[in-house]
């Protein structure tokens, strides 16, 4: 098995070296002598962040009432959790991810974010897997509803990576062209803190989606984590006014010119570390004009209709509603919850569901995933993120059957199962 | 930072509507009149817009709106018993509550039809969402040419609005042929399904509008015999169904193609889901 684009690693500790704590001589802004500025920086502007000042860092984003929540090891994966303290974080950890395949694997330092995404994306903290919408309680032969307060806790993500910022704005656009409001509340009150890839993972393909490697400019804060045998730190870039708040009391450094060119040297080392690539070029259309396509039939003999590519997808929004009444019958809640065009009984019409075939949920799921989902938010539905490659059982790999459909096309009046 | 806007109202709540009326019209189909809550204004649709209905404790669905579109005060919903939810809902008393919210989707193209001979083919239950526009149409009559309306069901026993039936095909402003699937000895109307009604329907193809609704099959066979009488494929108007937990485009339940069908329909020129409609399971 090849295993592209993913760094190897051997599983070296250091002996009895505290990876949580970061020995002085590796922060050269430390030893310089200078001492850090405290002022807030303007939107735009770029400091450095001492690795040992993260835990400062952590503790101002919680002072301003954020909800830290980010990557953090468990059950063999990195996953989304909250965050209370930097020893919460993958320190040292990576992974390999490849078709079907992740493995967690100890990276020889002790970088922070060392790794790519998992099988978590924010959209569990914007639209969370389960969530009531109202409930109505009988009031004789009548009902009262009330609506699902929209209050909560602003959460700060650490660790947003260039793909999932642009899975956010994708997002964005589809609750907000729904007037969703438990949604539009969440991400209102949220702070995205992004980080720079250090490298690409073995499913990765943001650059061929042109969300990545760079992280964009909607962000409220971006890091980037450099780090050198004789240096950890981060250059931190300010994304917007709430970014900028969260340092009013964080030692910063000045950043430099050199500091600025090492940023651009790692994120042209991770966008030349791409594990998978697409070609995009009239993909709309590919896929709108070959709903007849052998391959079709091939891939749904693969697929298990499991459901994890539109669960692991950070920007699947498909939804169903649920009405929960208590024993009493006199409550009623309504919740929705996360659903999959794997379901059979998603297009389910008098009875018996449209898309009766695996194969048929695989081309309407691809097809809306890369094709019209231009038509509808005016973007791709796709970032390159390469979760549904890593967590599909079967290793069914989208960059792979985008191929297989361009290498022979069918034209639009031949294809087909016309009935 | 482009954040959605907090200022938009809660599109999932219902408003309380009461049941005025109920009306059997075949076995397993009801048609039930809802008055709106006091002080709430009133439901203006466009024909072809449908609602979500709610009943406590049961459920929602999308059911067409099937009144007249000049009388908001009267919510009127054609409910065949299709599943758990449809068939409560069909069974409401009066008095009941039925939770409504709506209207959704895009009507028919009344504006487009002014000045053209009309063809409404309606199949089954596709009769009650057209009603609408039929009553429209025939509230402002000098509007249009000819008005050929076809309407099929299995049996005559399937037929709904018999009443009403009866008083358009007294009319001699229109022409309202009925036909059904399968009939007794007793039935001296036509059998056959709807499009061998076309030959004798009258109408300018060049100049006219084509209104269909039904199973999605009638509606691809009845658009196809159109087409061939020389009628323009976006002249041509169907109204699709889908599963819908929604209505406001965010459930994923009722794509097809680029369509949502909530929110880009149920009304779509032919012209556009041809393709469409000639694969199965899309």
């Amino acid at each position: 098995m090849t295993r592209r684009g993913v760094t190897r690693n051997l599983d070296i500790v250091i002996a009895g070296a505290s990876l949580e704590r970061v020995p002085e001589f590796l922060t050269d802004e430390r030893k310089s002598g200078r001492t850090p500025g405290m002022t807030e920086p303007a939107v735009g502007e770029k400091r450095i962040l001492a690795r040992a000042d993260f835990p400062i860092f952590l503790g101002a984003l919680r002072d301003l009432g954020y909800r830290v929540v980010g990557p953090t090891v468990r059950d063999g994966a990195i996953v989304y959790g909250p965050i209370t303290r930097v020893e919460d974080l993958p320190i040292g950890w990576t992974e390999r991810q490849d078709a079907g395949a992740y493995r967690l694997d100890r990276r020889s330092d002790g970088a922070l974010f060392g790794y790519v995404v998992g099988p978590h994306s924010w959209k569990k903290y914007l639209f969370p897997a389960h969530e009531r919408l109202w409930t109505a309680s009988r009031e004789g032969s009548r009902f009262a509803m009330a609506p699902e307060p929209v209050d909560g806790p602003s959460f700060a993500f650490l660790g947003v990576r260039a793909c999932e910022l642009a899975s956010i704005a994708i997002q964005d656009r589809v609750f907000a062209r729904a007037g969703d409001p438990g949604y539009a509340a969440r991400r209102t009150r949220t702070l995205r803190i992004a980080v720079q890839c250090g490298q690409a993972g073995g499913t990765c393909f943001c650059a061929s989606m042109g969300t990545g490697p760079a992280v964009g400019p909607s962000h409220d804060l971006a890091l980037t984590e450099i780090l050198t045998p004789q240096r950890h730190s981060f250059l931190v870039e300010v994304g917007s006014v709430a970014g900028a708040r969260v340092l009013a009391t964080v030692p910063l450094w000045p950043a430099t010119a050199e500091d600025e060119r090492a940023v651009e040297r790692i994120v042209a080392r991770t966008a030349a570390s791409m594990g998978r690539r697409m070609d995009v070029s009239g993909i709309r259309d590919l896929l709108v004009n070959n709903p007849g396509h052998p391959r079709w039939e091939l891939v749904g003999q693969r697929c298990l209709a499991c459901t994890n590519c539109t669960m692991v997808c950070p920007t699947c929004f498909c939804q169903t509603t649920e009405e929960v009444p208590n024993l009493s019958g006199e409550k009623v809640e309504r919740w929705r919850r996360w659903d999959s065009c794997f379901n059979s009984a998603f297009s389910e019409l008098h009875g018996s569901p449209i898309r009766k075939s695996t194969s048929s949920r695989y081309r309407q799921w691809m097809t809306h995933k890369l094709a019209t989902w231009h038509d509808q938010f005016d973007s791709s539905g796709c970032v390159g993120c390469g979760r549904c490659i890593t967590w599909c059982p079967v290793g069914i790999d989208i960059t792979e059957e985008v191929a297989a459909i361009r290498v022979a096309p069918a034209t639009p009046r031949a294809a087909g199962d016309r009935t | 930072m482009n954040a959605p806007s907090l200022e938009t109202p809660n599109p999932w709540l219902l408003a309380p509507y009461s049941v005025q009326e109920r009306k059997a019209e075949t076995a397993d189909t009801a048609t039930i009149v809802l008055a709106p809550p006091t002080g709430h204004p009133p439901l203006r649709f466009e024909p072809g817009q449908f609602n979500m209905l709610y009943l406590f404790g049961v459920g929602e669905i999308p059911v067409s709106i099937c009144g007249d579109p000049t009388d908001p005060e009267h919510v009127v919903h054609t409910i065949r018993s299709a599943g758990r939810i449809s068939a409560a809902l069909g069974g409401v008393t009066t008095g009941a509550t039925v939770g409504v919210r709506g209207p959704y989707g895009t009507g028919w193209p009344i504006e487009e039809a002014t000045g053209k001979d009309v063809v409404i083919v309606a199949g089954g239950l596709g009769l009650p969402p057209l009603r609408p526009v039929l009553l429209e149409m025939l509230r402002r009559r000098d509007r249009y040419g000819r008005i050929e309306i076809i309407y099929g069901a299995k049996s005559p026993r399937d037929l709904v609005y018999y009443d009403q039936i009866q008083a358009w095909r007294a009319r001699s402003d229109l022409r309202f042929q009925t036909t059904v699937d399968t009939a007794g000895p007793d039935w001296y109307g036509d059998v056959g399904v709807v499009t061998t009604r076309l030959p004798d329907s009258r109408f300018e193809p060049k100049n006219t509008i084509a209104l269909i609704c039904g199973p999605e099959i009638m509606m691809k066979l009845a658009a196809q015999a159109l087409v061939q009488r020389g009628v323009d494929r976006n002249a041509i108007w169907v109204s699709l169904e889908r599963n819908m937990k929604c209505a406001i485009g965010l459930c994923g339940h009722c794509q097809f193609g680029s369509d949502f069908v909530c929110r880009d329909g149920p009304v779509v020129r032919y012209g556009t889901v041809e393709r469409a409609f000639a694969f199965r399971e899309l």
